[in-house]
C-alpha cells in the first residue's frame, strides 16, 4: 500500500456504491484500494492502524445510513472505533483526520466519489 | 480575656468564639493584628489547623501567640497532616504550653488545597480524636502507658446541621456525643429551624453540650449560589440569596454582615443554642461589626 | 480484580527511547479484562510504537507476546527465547506482572507501559470501581459489605465526615458516592443500623506489614 486510500465498504451500502461508480465511469483517484466487508462493524481498530503502518495514506471506512444497519448496529460501533482509532493516531502525533467513517446507501455512487475525493484532499495537503 | 473556656462555657448565657486563620509564612505580623482586635471582645479565639487543606503556620503556634497576648485560645486539630503519635505529642506540647481548649475534626481532603500530591493521614478521624484527648485527660497515652504529666483539655467538636442526608451524619454526631464533648461548633446554618431541629437531636442525648451556631458571613448572592454548589454541608436559602442579590452594588459585604448578625441575634433570643461562632477568614478585621449589630459588645 | 491503565504515550515512548527491538508482552487475566493489557491491546499498542517510531523514519521492531497470568514466574519462563531476542521489555501487566518479568528476566531493562490503579469490580460495562482497600483487617462484616477503606475517601471508620455533599455525594468527587452514606442506607435496609452506632477503635494500620508475604498451605 503506497500512499493508497483503503476503503473499505460495507458490502449492503459502500461497495454497491463504489461499484455503481465503477460501471457509470464515474471518475476517482487512482490510489484507492477497496476492500469488500459484510458489515462496517467487521472493521477492527488494528484493521485500521495496520492499514497506515503498511502504508496507506488513510483509511475510511463506509457503511449504511443511520439506522439501516442490517446487522442493526454494526455502523455505531464502526463510528465508535473509527474515532477511538483517530485518538490513537492523535496519541502518536498522526492526524486523527486520516481515518474516516461515513454513512451512504446502496445507490448513491456520487456520494461515494465526493467522500473519497475529500480525503484525498486532505491528504494531499498534508504531503503523502 | 483570658477567662478559663471550659468555665465560660458553663457560667454564660451565650458564647462567641471566632476563628483565625494563621497565615502562609513565618511571620505572624497578621495573626497578631487579629489576636489584638479579637482577644477582648470574643470568649474564646480557634485557630485553624492547614486550613482547607492549604499549608499555613501552625495552629498551636497562634495560639500561643494568643495566650501571651492575653486571650484565651482553641487548638483546632484535624487528622489529615498528622498520625496518632504526632496528634497526641502535639497535644502534650499545646497542654504544656497553656493551650486549654481543643476542637477535634477530621479534615478537609488533600484535594481542595494547594498541596495536591501530598499524601492524605487520616490514621484517626474527629470521634477517635476525641476519645484520644479523653485518654490524655486520663493520665495515660493510646497505649495504655502512664504518662509523666497529662492534660484536661476542654473538648469540642464540630457538626453539619445542613447536611444532606441528614440521618447519616447524626449516627456521627451521636457518636461524638457518647465520647463526650464540652462544645459542639456547627458549620454554618442559615435556617434556623435547621438549627433548631439540630439541637434537638443533641439534647436527646446530651442536656450538657454547649452547641454554638456557626456563622459564615455571605457577602453577595454569587458567593451564596457558588457555596450552595460547591461548599459541602453549606445550604443557604433562597430568601438570603434574594436579599443578597437586591442590595445595592458594593454593599454586599455589609448586608452579609447584615444578615448574620440577625441570625445570631434572632438565635440568641429564641434561646436556640448556646452561642455562636464566626467564621470570616480572610476579614477578621470586620468581626467586630457583626459582633456589634448583634448586640454581643 | 486488578485494575490498570495505560500511561500516557510521551512517557512510553520516553522510557523506550534507547531501544530499537522491544517486547511488548501482556497478561490474559486483569488487565486483559479491563481492556488495558490484553492480547488486543499489546496489538493495538505495538502499531501505535511503530507509527509513532516510523514517522522519525524510525525502523523499529516490535516482538508481542501475551501469558495467561505475568505474575506466575513458569509461565513468563515461556517467553525467554522472545525476551533474549529484544534490547528491553514493555510490560503491560500490573505491577506483580512487571516486577514477575524483571525478575525471571533480571539482565533486560523492563518497562511499565501501565499504571496499576486499584482493586474493584465492575459497575457497568467498562466502568470500574474500587472497592478493596488489601488492608489486611477486613472490615466488611460491620458495614453491610462496604469497605470505609477506600468507598470512602478519606478511609474512615466513623463516618461519614462533615462534607458529604447533596444527595449523599463525596466531599472530594461529586461523581462518587459517600461511603458511609452507602453504608447507613445498606444497614437501614438491613436493620442492622446499630452496627453503625457502635464505636470502631482506630485501625490496626500494621495488620500487613508492607511488603506482605503469605504462607499459603494447599488442603
Amino acid at each position: 500500500m503506497n500512499g493508497e486510500i483503503i476503503a473499505f465498504c460495507c458490502e449492503h451500502s459502500a461497495y454497491a456504491a463504489a461499484d455503481a461508480a465503477g460501471k457509470q465511469g464515474l471518475h476517482y483517484p487512482e490510489k484507492l484500494r477497496v476492500i469488500r466487508v459484510p458489515c462496517a462493524g467487521r472493521v477492527d481498530i488494528i484493521h485500521m492502524l495496520k492499514a497506515l503502518e503498511e502504508g496507506a495514506a488513510a483509511v475510511l471506512v463506509l457503511g449504511c445510513e443511520d439506522g439501516l444497519c442490517q446487522h442493526l448496529t454494526g455502523n455505531v460501533r464502526a463510528k465508535e472505533r473509527v474515532k477511538y482509532s483517530g485518538m490513537l493516531l492523535t496519541e502518536v502525533g498522526i492526524d486523527g483526520g486520516r481515518v474516516g467513517m461515513f454513512n451512504l446507501a446502496a445507490n448513491a455512487p456520487h456520494k461515494f466519489i465526493k467522500i473519497i475525493k475529500e480525503m484525498n484532499e486532505r491528504i494531499k495537503k498534508q504531503g503523502r | 480575656m483570658a477567662r478559663d473556656f471550659r468555665e465560660t462555657l458553663k457560667t454564660k448565657d451565650f458564647v462567641v468564639t471566632a476563628e483565625a486563620a494563621p497565615t502562609k509564612g513565618s511571620s505572624v505580623e497578621r495573626s497578631l493584628e487579629h489576636i489584638e482586635l479579637l482577644k477582648d471582645k470574643v470568649d474564646a479565639l480557634n485557630v485553624t489547623d492547614n486550613q482547607s487543606s492549604v499549608m499555613r503556620y501552625p495552629s498551636v503556634g497562634i495560639c500561643l501567640l494568643i495566650k501571651e497576648h492575653g486571650g484565651e485560645a482553641v487548638l483546632q486539630v484535624t487528622c489529615r497532616d498528622r498520625n496518632r503519635l504526632a496528634i497526641q505529642a502535639d497535644l502534650l506540647f499545646a497542654w504544656s504550653r497553656g493551650v486549654r481548649n481543643v476542637l477535634c475534626l477530621t479534615g478537609d481532603s488533600i484535594d481542595v488545597g494547594d498541596h495536591k500530591e501530598a499524601k492524605p493521614v487520616f490514621d484517626l478521624e474527629s470521634v477517635q480524636l476525641i476519645h484520644l484527648v479523653h485518654t490524655l485527660n486520663s493520665g495515660k497515652d493510646m497505649t495504655g502507658n502512664e504518662l509523666t504529666g497529662g492534660t484536661d483539655f476542654c473538648i469540642g467538636t464540630s457538626a453539619t446541621p445542613s447536611a444532606d442526608p441528614i440521618e447519616p451524619q447524626l449516627v456521627k454526631v451521636q457518636k461524638k456525643l457518647e465520647a463526650g464533648v464540652d462544645f459542639i461548633q456547627t458549620q454554618a446554618v442559615y435556617d434556623l429551624d435547621e438549627l433548631k431541629r439540630f439541637v434537638e437531636f443533641v439534647r436527646k442525648h446530651d442536656q450538657k453540650v454547649k452547641v454554638l451556631l456557626g456563622i459564615v458571613p455571605v457577602i453577595g448572592a454569587k458567593m451564596a449560589q457558588y457555596m450552595n454548589e460547591n461548599v459541602p454541608g453549606i445550604f443557604v436559602p433562597q430568601y438570603i440569596i434574594d436579599e443578597l442579590a437586591q442590595a445595592p452594588k458594593g454593599t454586599g459585604i455589609n448586608k452579609g454582615i447584615e444578615i448574620a448578625a440577625r441570625l445570631i441575634r434572632k438565635a440568641k433570643e429564641d434561646k436556640l443554642c448556646d452561642g455562636a461562632h464566626i467564621m470570616f477568614i480572610g476579614k477578621e478585621e470586620r468581626v467586630p461589626e457583626i459582633l456589634e449589630a448583634a448586640g454581643l459588645l | 480484580m486488578i485494575v490498570a491503565e495505560r500511561k500516557p504515550m510521551e512517557e512510553i515512548l520516553q522510557m523506550i527511547a534507547p531501544y530499537k527491538k522491544v517486547l511488548l508482552a501482556g497478561c490474559g487475566t486483569c488487565v486483559a479484562i479491563c481492556w488495558t493489557g490484553g492480547e488486543k491491546e499489546v496489538g493495538i499498542l505495538s502499531s501505535q510504537l511503530r507509527l509513532a517510531r516510523g514517522k522519525e523514519g524510525d525502523k523499529t521492531n516490535t516482538v508481542e507476546a501475551t501469558v495467561e497470568r505475568q505474575c506466575e514466574k513458569e509461565m513468563v519462563e515461556e517467553l525467554r527465547d522472545k525476551v533474549e531476542g529484544v534490547e528491553a521489555v514493555l510490560s503491560l501487566a500490573c505491577g506483580a506482572g512487571i516486577q514477575t518479568m524483571a525478575e525471571v528476566f533480571e539482565d533486560k531493562p523492563v518497562f511499565p507501559a501501565v499504571n496499576t490503579t486499584f482493586l474493584g469490580s465492575p459497575e457497568g460495562e467498562g466502568v470500574w470501581l474500587e472497592n478493596c482497600g488489601a488492608c489486611g483487617d477486613c472490615f466488611l462484616d460491620r458495614t453491610g459489605g462496604i469497605c470505609p477503606m477506600v468507598r470512602c475517601a478519606k478511609g474512615i471508620l466513623n463516618g461519614p465526615c462533615g462534607g458529604t455533599r447533596k444527595g449523599g455525594k463525596c466531599e472530594i468527587d461529586p461523581d462518587k458516592d459517600c461511603g458511609w452514606v452507602l453504608i447507613y442506607r445498606r444497614l437501614e435496609k438491613q436493620g442492622r443500623l446499630d452496627l453503625m452506632r457502635k464505636y470502631y477503635p482506630p485501625k490496626n494500620f500494621r495488620a500487613v506489614k508492607r511488603p506482605g508475604k503469605m504462607k499459603a498451605i494447599k488442603a
